[in-house]
């Protein structure tokens, strides 16, 4: 039994690798050109690695961050937030606002790590909002964060008056960008960050223990003695935090946001590296790493249509083929057919 | 049970929603929102929350101030609602900056995003006798029936900045942007520039949408005519700036050459810009590459007057001084010679754009 289970784990993160081997070979046998990395300098004269990969890395790292929490949640609750597009764009807004403030002329009027802890309050907040409904209500996830999902970027607007403020402090973009000297961008080392958290998190504590119990089966794991609501809620709140440090990205990457449209259908990439991690949508057992290198397959996908002029308004038909092929793989009985002939071909050699 | 407590969780949530809106949430639909479905009630909500209320609220008094005739001409207005876009918000500053009691207007305001709570502010209107009627549809159709109503009430329509699939003899006057025309000033412009070859990265708008057609339309009829004109790239960003950046970032990793961005609004002009900075590539005036925008937002002006970008081309929010015009016409029994009046819209060059015009025209 634990030999199967601990095959099962090594098979999970499988999935994402191979997806990602998969589209480097496919890009290897079109244009090797696609792994050139130049070093160059941006147009304020500092060093930067510059090419597909770290593109992929730069905007991939938004996704992986997401990934994070949307695993704990999906893990713990058994269903998904959708509304993390609409909270990116609330955090954003409080930074915004907390910095710049309203008929600002965009000098900084606080610290950036205020702004930023704020935004992470008021997305805990929110997060913690959507955990009380499924947690104490027993809202399923999804209709619960719908509720954020389509009131969430009226009330970004509403945080600032909706006036669109523009951030002129010079390092307020290294966030999004790059640090002066490091010429690699700066999400991924935020991302590396969030990573190491969580993985120090998951080992130190009883954190990925409980969740997985709570979602494989949460009245037993009460009679167990666990607090399958503290638990569910708490997902929600490590969400909300991820949500923060994306806003502060994606703010950081313009100096300002578009409140309709910053983040637009983030929750559904989050979402499909969650799948694409080979993480069971209806909760139980997760791998955070699965997830993280499922959001950079995501991101390499992208990428690679992009560069091969692929429409871009055609990106999601090509997502929706890696989540139909998931969902058929992944299908218990598809999954039991596999099994079958697998053990018929072990037995015939 | 179960249902109720959800059903009771979502009226509260939408409470706290409505919040986010300008103090619309009305009681009633609150109650409705609790007896249908959860997710078809928290949009409905949300949407409605978005809004100002509907009816309108008459903000002069008929003794004030009475002008040389010694009437106010009464005026019902129905517009979107102003927190659309920075292009509302304009308009509706425009509109309310015309229509007052010093220019001798008894102007009484309405917004909706839904045309039919907009068809019951018209009927409101009409019950109350305005004499002119100015509409921007948020739909184009199902207004023949109220129309008519009006037309049998004496009262003009005029509409403004969207039209309706109605019959012409509805409406006295038609005023609208032509964004074909949109297009064709500022390809004009770039053709006026006299590069040895455009490679143009084309960002567009939402597929399908007005604006999005008529400044793409131009853009290839050149490319099209022109053997000096290619386009690097074509792709809709969804008047979405982040995704304008990946797509300027995916050609500069190509290592492809350009030398013209044309973006078919302010923003994603601006992800574009954050591209070529991270590149070093030079923007701007007398620079490597030349960067156009669209709508003529403040802050993209300024860019302008910086010189960090070469050309705004303007989408006109300032209908009034129109509409003002097509009144005056019909009170001194002047025939009206058009029925669709196309307004006059800019392209501004960073070479010749001054301070004065960025505080006139920006949005």
């Amino acid at each position: 039994m634990i030999k199967k289970n601990s095959l099962f784990a090594s098979r999970q993160i499988f999935i994402p690798i191979a997806a990602l081997v998969l589209l480097a070979l496919f890009n290897l046998i079109l244009d090797p050109s696609f792994f050139k990395i130049t070093l160059g300098h941006n147009s304020t004269g500092d060093p930067v690695l510059t090419g597909y990969l770290m593109t992929i890395l730069d905007y991939g790292s938004e996704v992986a961050i997401l990934a994070i929490g949307m695993t704990l949640v999906t893990a713990a609750s058994g269903g998904q937030d959708i509304s993390v597009g609409a909270a990116v764009a609330i955090a954003g807004s409080v930074i915004l606002r907390v910095l710049v403030g309203l008929g600002g002329d965009g000098s900084l009027q606080a610290p950036i790590i205020v702004g930023f802890l704020a935004a992470c309050v008021v997305a805990m907040l929110f997060g913690a909002f959507n955990g009380v409904l499924v947690a104490v209500f027993n809202i399923q996830p999804m209709v619960a964060t719908l509720i954020l999902y389509t009131a969430g970027r009226s009330i970004a607007a509403w945080i600032n008056n909706n006036e669109l403020p523009i951030i002129t402090e010079p390092t307020f973009t290294y966030f999004g960008g790059f640090i002066p000297g490091i010429p690699i961008p700066t999400p991924f080392f935020l991302a590396v960050v969030c990573i190491i958290l969580t993985m120090l998190a998951l080992k130190f504590t009883t954190l990925g223990l409980y969740t997985q119990a709570v979602g494989i089966n949460a009245s037993s794991s009460r009679l167990n003695g666990l607090n399958p609501t503290f638990i569910k809620w708490l997902s929600f709140v490590i969400l909300g935090l991820c949500v923060a440090v994306v806003g502060l990205i994606k703010t950081s990457r313009l100096s300002t946001i578009n409140y309709s449209v910053i983040a637009k259908d983030i929750e559904m990439d989050a979402i499909l590296a969650v799948a694409l991690g080979g993480n069971v949508l209806s909760g139980g057992k997760f791998n955070i790493m699965a997830s993280i290198i499922g959001a950079y397959v995501i991101q390499f996908l992208t990428t690679t249509l992009y560069k091969f002029n692929v429409s871009s308004d055609a990106l999601p038909a090509y997502k929706a083929i890696v989540v139909i092929l998931l969902v058929v793989f992944s299908a218990p009985t598809v999954k039991d057919k596999l099994l079958k002939v697998m053990k018929k071909q072990k037995g015939v050699s | 049970m179960k249902k109720r407590t959800i059903a009771l969780m979502l009226t509260a949530a939408m409470a706290a929603a409505s919040l986010t809106g300008c103090g619309g949430g009305s009681s009633t639909s609150e109650t409705t929102a609790a007896q249908t479905q959860a997710t078809t009630a928290a949009q409905a909500e949300t949407t409605t929350a978005a809004q100002e209320e509907v009816p309108a609220e008459s903000e002069a008094e008929e003794a004030a101030a009475p002008v040389s005739d010694g009437e106010l001409i009464k005026v019902g207005i129905i517009n979107n609602d102003p927190n659309e876009s920075g292009y509302r918000t304009a308009n509706d500053a425009d509109l309310k900056k015309m229509f007052t009691k010093e220019n001798g207007y008894d102007a009484s305001f309405a917004y909706s995003l839904k045309n039919d709570e907009q068809i019951t502010a018209a009927q409101k209107f009409i019950q109350d006798e305005v004499d002119f009627l100015l509409l921007s549809a948020a739909d184009t159709s199902g207004w023949d029936s109220v129309l008519q109503d009006a037309n049998d009430a004496g009262i003009g329509v005029i509409l403004f900045d969207r039209t309706i699939d109605a019959s012409e003899d509805l409406y006295l006057a038609s005023i609208v942007s032509d964004m074909d025309k949109e297009g064709e000033t500022a390809v004009n412009w770039l053709a006026g520039q006299g590069l040895d070859s455009y490679n143009i990265i084309h960002i567009q708008g939402v597929m399908g949408s007005a604006a999005q057609q008529g400044r793409t339309g131009a853009l290839d009829a050149k490319v099209a005519a022109e053997d000096s004109w290619t386009l690097v790239t074509q792709q809709t960003a969804e008047w979405n700036s982040e995704k304008a950046q990946q797509i300027v970032q995916s050609v500069i990793d190509s290592g492809t050459e350009f030398n013209v961005i044309y973006a078919e609004n302010d923003d994603m002009a601006k992800g574009a810009v954050a591209a070529l900075d991270k590149a070093n590539i030079s923007h701007g005036v007398g620079k490597d590459v030349i960067v156009m925008g669209f709508d003529c937002n403040k802050w993209a002006l300024q860019e302008l007057l910086a010189g960090n970008w070469n050309y705004d081309g303007q989408c006109n929010p300032f209908q009034a001084t129109y509409i003002d015009k097509v009144i005056k016409q019909v009170m001194s029994g002047e025939e009206l010679t058009e029925k669709t009046i196309i307004m006059d819209e800019k392209g501004f060059d960073a070479e010749e754009i001054t301070e004065d015009d960025v505080n006139t025209y920006g949005i």
